[in-house]
């Protein structure tokens, strides 16, 4: 029996310049109730909430809050209407006290002035109660990532908001930490305080939660007792799969290929990586002209799995050989070296330099090379340059184009030749096609596929299923920092993918996958 | 789940001398020059120094809360010398106008900084350049392109040139000043606000802190403390000087930084941006007692590069020795 609703958003549109991020999305939380709200990247799930936060301020749709229509337009206004919010990064203040972060803004005063006494008083009793015993004088910088996260959820609480929101806020937490949390959320649903819980953790959700909003394109598209649907059903939703319609095929630019995994060398073997909680025991290979694929939810550990690999994040253990060789990059630079090369995730941010030409972008790492003396080659630059522009296909009115006034797709071409023009033995492609239009999709598609027939070793992550069932050879599928199953030839299939994402190892549903011991 | 704090006991000495570097390097030059010269430990000598560093003092204070909250203003020399000249003016019309309206009118200047910073998105630096250069035209035009006198039958001049219990006029003003500046940066939201802001800005916004409000009430603060300087500077020398305070603004930023607070914001300190004011005032100081001695002649540019040498050997001191304390 569902309590009487606190929070109703209905018909809420929001679009930015040029994308619709939420068409007729709507949010229902009852009081006193834990709701999650998931989805995959760029379903909506961010902008609604910061639509429900003032963060943002919506085109169209009404949010009624505690009985009443609300416009919230700053986050001020909101955390005076009683909507508290925490976000996935600390949004707090590294060089003040802890004590100072939870009472911001709203110090205690005494004849006008900060009252600091009763102020770390307060403050230290407030993270008593969820067993944290730290000198709240301190600045918070201080104090590792939990004690942060940990500080900002106990700001939250303190404000006495009806509903608290917390995007990912487990992200940084171990369990012992997020048990402690989990002992707050029962706390608040205690005393009748609502909770938005967004998460991409599945068993958190099935521990905490009562409810479960599923959002998918901007809208949304499940609202239910999250009890009555399954793990596999709800990623079924998310990734919009019907559960029985999985066999499609030709959707994608990967032409259907005999499955010849492994029947070339080894290139890379990866056993038991380990680093903090994101990692906690990825174990893959990948062979000469072998796309692997590497899939799991958000939150996986897919992309920390490429960073490591890559040399850019250290790993606490695990062992990685190269070409038969232990290896263990210490930089981007080792890797890069050895014959490896990545391609991130976030285009704009980690890869292309906006104002700079095509030409440039695209010899950028190999520029070393290029350069005799301190000068680069000239000739032998643009001749680099035109040889990869005719053969990636890159649409561009010449090289002296700065790149920022490519389309997406050709971005990616550049970044793509950025790495083919050192002649690296294995690509890194973190979610090679997002962003991308379609027709520039399949190009890219059936780029790296011949690039693979040519003996390049490709470890591709990707949030599609299609994209990962017609272009891998393999697929390692990743589930809370582990792999969880190696799925080969006809055990590729869009279901067991998704059964292993949800599931892990836990259940084998008797679809032929063949799952490796989670531990 | 007994949670322990990752901080190491930070070297109480180490810490003190990062703290405090100013003040260390302050008492031994303050030790050495009683040493060395005669009439140097004097009250006449101490009196002076801090009737003449008093502007600089002023200016400097208003630089460290713009400072703490990540921003900078480079106008506060023109305005100085834009209000000596507006205070010269209005000093035959009485004294209370010739204190105050200049200061009213920095004030102005400072919050229109603070509305193009706050408002409109300017950068700090480029707006309180423009600022710089308009104000130091707006001198050169009001004082027809040369100094200014004071009349003298007001009383404006006591005002710089008086003193009140043996301790110079200006002095008291700064050293009061001071001590608010430290109450408020303590004690008032506004002043953990401004180090907050400083410290984060994106999430002091999403805290629902006023943001914009700080930062123009910085600014404001500022350009009047500037304006009082140019008060200062006008009855002092008794007469408004256009051309004056250039590079003040350089000064000011050195006395903040060598006081310890970050250039990026976020944390600081008042009472040390005055212990570095009086520090690079000291400098100047004993240079001049050097030169009296005879043995070298320093001419003052000589005197600049050397303030330039400490500046740099104080800062360098308090980031090395802090090297790996992470806050």
């Amino acid at each position: 029996m569902r309590s009487e609703l606190l929070l109703e958003m209905r018909d809420i549109t929001k679009t930015f310049p040029g994308v619709r991020a939420l068409t007729n999305a709507s949010l229902r939380v009852g009081s006193g109730e834990v709701h999650a709200l998931i989805g995959q990247n760029g379903a909506g799930k961010s902008t609604l909430i910061k639509i429900l936060t003032g963060a943002y301020r919506r085109d169209s749709g009404s949010v009624v809050f505690a009985g009443a229509s609300v416009d919230f337009r700053s986050p001020q206004a909101a955390q005076i209407g009683g909507v508290s919010t925490i976000y996935q990064e600390v949004n707090l203040v590294l060089y003040r006290s802890v004590a100072e972060n939870i009472f911001m803004g709203r110090e205690p005063k005494r004849f006008g002035l900060i009252d600091w006494k009763r102020m770390n008083q307060e403050a230290k009793v407030l993270l008593e109660r969820f067993n944290i015993f730290i000198d709240v004088t301190q600045p918070l910088g201080s104090y590792n990532i939990a004690i942060q996260q940990m500080t900002a959820i106990a700001r939250a609480v303190s404000v006495k908001a009806k509903l608290v929101v917390m995007d990912e806020p487990t992200s940084s937490l171990d369990d012992a930490e997020v048990e402690v949390l989990f002992d707050v959320i029962r706390q608040l649903k205690a005393s009748g305080v609502s909770v938005i819980f967004v998460s991409h953790r599945l068993d958190e959700l099935y521990a905490v939660c009562d409810f479960v909003t599923i959002m998918r394109d901007g809208q949304t598209v499940l609202e239910s007792p999250i009890k009555d649907i399954g793990k596999l059903e709800l990623v079924a939703k998310m990734l919009n799969r019907d559960l029985s319609d999985v066999q499609s095929s030709g959707q994608t630019g990967f032409t259907a290929r005999t499955r010849n995994a492994s029947d070339g060398a080894l290139r890379l073997e990866a056993s038991d990586l380990q680093r903090g909680r994101a990692l906690r025991g990825v174990s893959l290979s990948i062979h000469e002209g072998e796309i692997v694929g590497l899939a799991g939810l958000l939150g996986s550990g897919r992309t920390e799995t490429a960073r490591a690999l890559f040399g850019a994040d250290q790993l606490s253990s695990g062992q990685v050989a190269f070409d038969g060789r232990q290896k263990q990059f210490k930089t981007p630079g080792d890797a890069i070296q050895a014959g490896i090369g990545l391609c991130s995730e976030d285009r704009k941010l980690e890869g292309i330099i906006p104002y700079l030409s095509v030409r440039e972008n695209l010899t950028l790492a190999l520029l070393p090379q290029l350069a005799k003396n301190g000068v680069v080659d000239r000739a032998r630059q643009a001749e680099i340059v035109n040889r990869f522009i005719t053969r990636m296909g890159i649409k561009t009115a010449g090289a002296d184009q700065p790149i920022r006034e490519l389309s997406g797709g050709n971005q990616q071409k550049v970044l793509l030749a950025r790495w083919m023009c050192l002649n690296p033995k294995l690509l890194i492609l973190d979610e090679p096609t997002r962003g991308v239009d379609v027709g520039a999709k399949a190009e890219i598609q059936s780029l790296i596929q011949e690039l693979a027939m040519d003996g390049l070793s490709v470890l591709m992550i990707s949030s599609e299923l299609e994209e990962l069932f017609e272009g891998s050879d393999r697929v390692v599928v990743l589930r809370d920092g582990q792999s969880v199953a190696t799925l080969t030839h006809d055990q590729i299939s869009q279901e067991s993918i998704m059964q292993a994402m949800a599931h892990g190892a836990t259940i084998n549903a008797g679809t032929g996958v063949n799952l490796e011991s989670a531990l | 789940m007994a949670q322990k704090a990752l901080i190491q006991k930070p070297n109480l000495f180490l810490a003190f001398v990062q703290q405090q570097g100013a003040l260390l390097a302050f008492v031994a030059l303050l030790i050495f020059g009683a040493l060395r010269y005669e009439g140097f430990f004097a009250v006449y000598n101490f009196a002076e120094l801090l009737r003449y560093n008093s502007m600089f003092g002023l200016v400097a204070l208003g630089m460290t809360f713009v400072i703490m909250t990540g921003g900078i203003d480079l106008s506060v020399g023109s305005v100085a010398a834009l209000t000596s000249v507006l205070a010269a003016q209005l000093s035959p019309h009485g004294l209370w106008i010739a204190l105050f309206l200049p200061v009213l009118a920095g004030m102005v200047l400072g919050f229109v900084n603070g509305l193009l910073i706050a408002k409109l998105k300017i950068l700090p630096f480029i707006a309180t350049l423009a600022a710089l250069l308009a104000a130091r035209g707006l001198a050169f035009l009001a004082a027809n392109n040369q100094s200014v006198s004071v009349a003298t039958d007001t009383g404006f001049t006591d005002f710089g040139q008086g003193n009140i219990l043996g301790v110079p006029t200006p002095a008291l003003l700064m050293f009061a000043a001071f001590l608010i500046g430290v109450l408020v940066l303590r004690f008032s939201s506004f002043g953990r606000h401004v180090l907050a802001i400083g410290g984060n800005e994106e999430a002091s916004r999403l805290m629902g802190l006023s943001v914009d409000q700080i930062k123009i009430g910085v600014y404001t603060l500022s350009g009047a403390l500037a304006g009082l300087a140019g008060v200062i500077l006008a009855s002092e020398f008794g007469a408004g000087q256009p051309t004056e305070g250039s590079g003040w603004e350089l000064a000011a930023i050195a006395s903040v930084v060598v006081g310890g607070t970050l250039l990026t914001g976020g944390k600081g300190s008042v009472g040390t941006t005055l212990v570095g004011v009086l520090l690079l005032g000291l400098i100047f100081n004993v240079l001049n007692f050097e030169n009296g001695y005879g043995l070298i002649s320093l001419s003052s540019y000589w005197q600049s590069v050397i303030r330039g040498g400490f500046l740099l050997v104080v800062v360098i001191l308090q980031t090395r020795l802090t090297k790996g304390q992470k806050i």
